[in-house]
């Protein structure tokens, strides 16, 4: 077991360097730069212009260094100008003394994650209180999505084609069939607008950011979990209609069992092993909906950061949103894995 | 004119999609008495499920081809008429001259376009992308996931890896890598395009060669007359005003106009590129784990033991048995990609602002939701019911081929 998880783990942080360079080659490709240094400077630059801005704020490297300077696994640049020395790892122009002191690495192994040039802040800030926001909205997602998705699942499972299995089926393909910003439209149009006349909700989430009520947070959270739902709950069905037709349920059954004792006591635990998986691996999907969401309720999170990070070219947020993404999803795909084998002790890894 | 009340919209709604009902009406007819003849398809028309989800499925696919014939279309879903701004459905157009359509039937959006129009043609924006895409991100996933499931080993675990670093990647942050304008000027997305639409040549060069390298005489002309027209039809694909790739630093000439068959606009390009490359990694996995449970069975056995080369035994023994989940996954699929091109949409990547498809319009019409409704409400419905048709059509055929 534990050479699996070391493994994995080795597996995973590959991943992650993939993954990162890509992402740093294609916001580091030059029609890019020449943005950011128009965007920095001034919009008439020339291209000689543009090429000696981007050679002074050690854009100029090749495309692996850099990638190792931004990681921090190559020490970071430096310029002599006339007003001293520039560089990574540097705060503006300063003495040499001053420079011979300062860190020679400085990526974000070493938690230096950059400026973002939209919000004028640390990188590292913006992500924090981004995130916790997102973990927010993420937290009452699960609390509402999970329960209610198992509980479906269960119930629709339970009784192979009763007429609550074909109602609750529906159910779950209609909300699978319903991506974020259509359900979204179709909750603040009827929920929220004046011309329909039920104004239960808010139809934005930005007062949310400061405190939640259940005005103002009810329908992002609907929203997301309503997607992912279905695609659950249509799993822990297949996973719960298969155990009831197990020998041992029959055996149960056959000695008397009362039928809600069978569910709860007999069927639940081995039926709820293969949703598990499938929750942990909704992540990426609930990432999706979470950009979707944030952007229409205008709920100012990490989805929504990824968007202006991106729209705007700022391309150390950009960076720092995707490891973070990226690390989030190869996370729970170990923590899936894992699981899987912790729960079913068929399996056993050795 | 006076303006319509809800009954008469509904009316006239109905009788504008006219040529649908009737094209529905013989599909259906035709398939009812034929279905004992047609395999899978015919006996989707005796499961209720499969054929409600047909019907939304064949509704959509219709209107979007008599919308680009200008059929059901009230008005031209790009003309600005002044005063019809954010009106409510079944305002009379004003001004309008005899041959106009007298009405905005689903009202007007925020620039005073139509918006039953621009839903309709909206439906042709999704069947022209969605199925070929899907049907490119299957013809990729085929090629590589038979061979990483049928020889295993070191190349599975390189392609595996592959895939997985694929779908590690949140799929709005690859868009927004891929589709903005910076990265099209560098011409990534044409070189994707280039290597992802070989793999339907390689596909079938290494189908029709297994297949008749034992009579070539026949082989011979005909791999040479498909594979030419495969190739040409590859090249005018990616190629536009004769050059392959066409940035400020590199160019690559390509096919000369005069033999270009047609061009791709750019945008449809870089959006049918990722949609293609975000799906096809699922479908490698699926193809992967069909072939690893299929190799085992007797059949392959004794295709082994008669001499059939490996080629042959991927893709005319293990992919015809793997055919069921592959027909419902590919249902399933196009629904996905639908949504996709809705998210691309929303968040107003690569295509067009003023085109027509339903995310655009969605997005469009949100920034006045809790004012007007009916902007964003007509296309969020549509796309709504088209997914959840091709999830139903899934669910129904699933269930169809589960019973032989």
């Amino acid at each position: 077991m534990g050479l699996f998880i070391l493994r994995r783990a080795g597996v995973m942080i590959l991943t992650a360097l993939c993954l990162t360079f890509i992402v740093f080659f294609l916001t580091n490709l030059y029609p890019n730069l020449e943005k950011l240094a128009k965007t920095q400077g001034n919009f008439r630059m020339s291209d000689e212009a543009v090429a000696s801005w981007l050679d002074r704020n050690g854009y100029g490297g090749p495309m692996l260094l850099r990638y190792g300077e931004w990681l921090g696994a190559a020490p970071g640049w430096t310029r002599e100008t006339e007003d001293g020395i520039t560089g990574r790892c540097l705060d503006g122009a300063v003495s040499a003394e001053t420079a011979a002191t300062a860190p020679r690495f400085c990526g974000i192994l070493q938690g230096d994650w950059g400026r973002s040039t939209v919000f004028k802040e640390d990188v590292s800030t913006i992500i924090g209180t981004r995130l916790g926001l997102t973990g927010k909205l993420m937290f009452w997602v699960l609390v509402l999505m999970v329960p209610s998705a198992l509980i479906v699942g269960v119930l629709a499972g339970m009784r192979e084609g009763s007429w609550l299995d074909r109602g609750l089926s529906t159910f779950s393909i209609v909300t699978t069939a319903t991506p974020e910003y259509v359900s979204g439209v179709i909750f603040i149009a009827v929920f929220t607008s004046s011309t329909v006349g039920l104004k239960w909700f808010k139809g934005t989430a930005t007062s949310a950011m400061k405190d939640a009520s259940f005005e103002n947070f009810f329908l992002p959270v609907l929203t997301i979990a309503l997607y992912g739902m279905g695609y659950i709950a249509r799993m822990t069905r297949a996973s719960m209609t298969e155990v009831m037709t197990a020998q041992y349920i029959r055996t149960a059954r056959l000695k008397g069992v009362a039928f809600h004792n069978i569910v709860l006591k007999h069927a639940l635990r081995n039926a709820l092993i293969a949703p598990f998986t499938v929750i942990m691996l909704q992540f990426p999907w609930l990432l999706n909906g979470v950009v979707i969401v944030e952007t229409l309720f205008n709920y100012k999170g990490f989805g929504w950061t990824l968007v202006q990070a991106a729209g705007n070219n700022d391309i150390e947020l950009l960076l720092a949103v995707s490891v973070v993404s990226v690390v989030v999803v190869l996370v729970t795909q170990l923590i899936s894995d894992i699981g899987y084998v912790y729960l079913n002790p068929r399996i056993r890894i050795s | 004119m006076e303006p319509l009340n809800t009954f008469e919209i509904l009316i006239r709604v109905l009788y504008q999609f006219t040529p649908v009902w009737i094209a529905l009406a013989l599909v259906f007819a035709f398939s009812v008495v034929f279905k004992r003849r047609m395999g899978l398809y015919g006996k989707l028309f005796d499961s209720p499920i499969g054929m409600i989800g047909f019907a939304l499925v064949m509704f959509w696919v219709f209107t979007g081809i008599f919308a680009q014939m200008d059929l059901i279309v009230t008005h031209d879903p790009l003309a600005q008429i002044s005063g019809m701004k954010n009106k409510v459905p079944g305002t009379p157009l004003r001004g309008a001259g005899p041959e106009d359509y007298g009405w905005y039937l689903l009202g007007g959006d925020n620039l005073a376009r139509d918006v039953f129009s621009r839903m309709v043609k909206g439906a042709w924006e999704v069947i022209k992308i969605a199925p070929v895409a899907t049907l490119f991100a299957f013809m990729v996933g085929i090629t590589l996931g038979l061979p990483a499931g049928y020889y295993g080993g070191k190349l599975d675990t390189l392609l595996s890896f592959l895939a997985n670093l694929i779908l590690a990647f949140p799929v709005i942050l690859l868009f927004y890598l891929l589709v903005t304008p910076e990265i099209v000027n560098t011409g990534v997305p044409n070189y994707m395009a280039a290597v992802l639409f070989i793999f339907p040549i390689i596909f079938l060069a290494v189908l029709l060669n297994s297949r008749y390298h034992t009579r070539p005489r026949l082989r011979l002309p005909l791999l040479v007359g498909v594979l030419g027209l495969a190739f040409w039809i590859y090249l005018s694909l990616i190629s536009e005003n004769g050059l392959l790739i066409d940035t400020p630093s590199t160019r690559i000439p390509g096919l000369p106009k005069t033999l270009d068959l047609f061009d791709i606009p750019g945008g449809i390009l870089v959006v049918f590129v990722s949609v293609v490359f975000v799906n096809s990694p699922t479908v490698f996995r699926i193809v992967r784990g069909l072939a690893m449970d299929i190799k085992t069975r007797d059949y392959v056995a004794a295709a082994q033991t008669r001499g059939e080369g490996p080629w042959y035994i991927m893709l005319w023994e293990i992919l015809p048995n793997a055919r069921g989940p592959l027909i419902v996954d590919f249902c399933l699929r196009i629904g996905y990609t639908t949504i996709l091109l809705g998210t691309l949409g929303f968040f107003g990547l690569g295509l067009p602002p003023e085109s027509p498809d339903w995310g655009s319009t969605i997005n469009e019409g949100r920034k006045l939701l809790s004012i007007y409704l009916h902007p964003a409400l007509a296309p969020a419905l549509s796309l709504l019911s088209l997914v959840l048709g091709l999830n139903l059509l899934a669910d129904g055929l699933r269930e169809e081929s589960l019973k032989d």
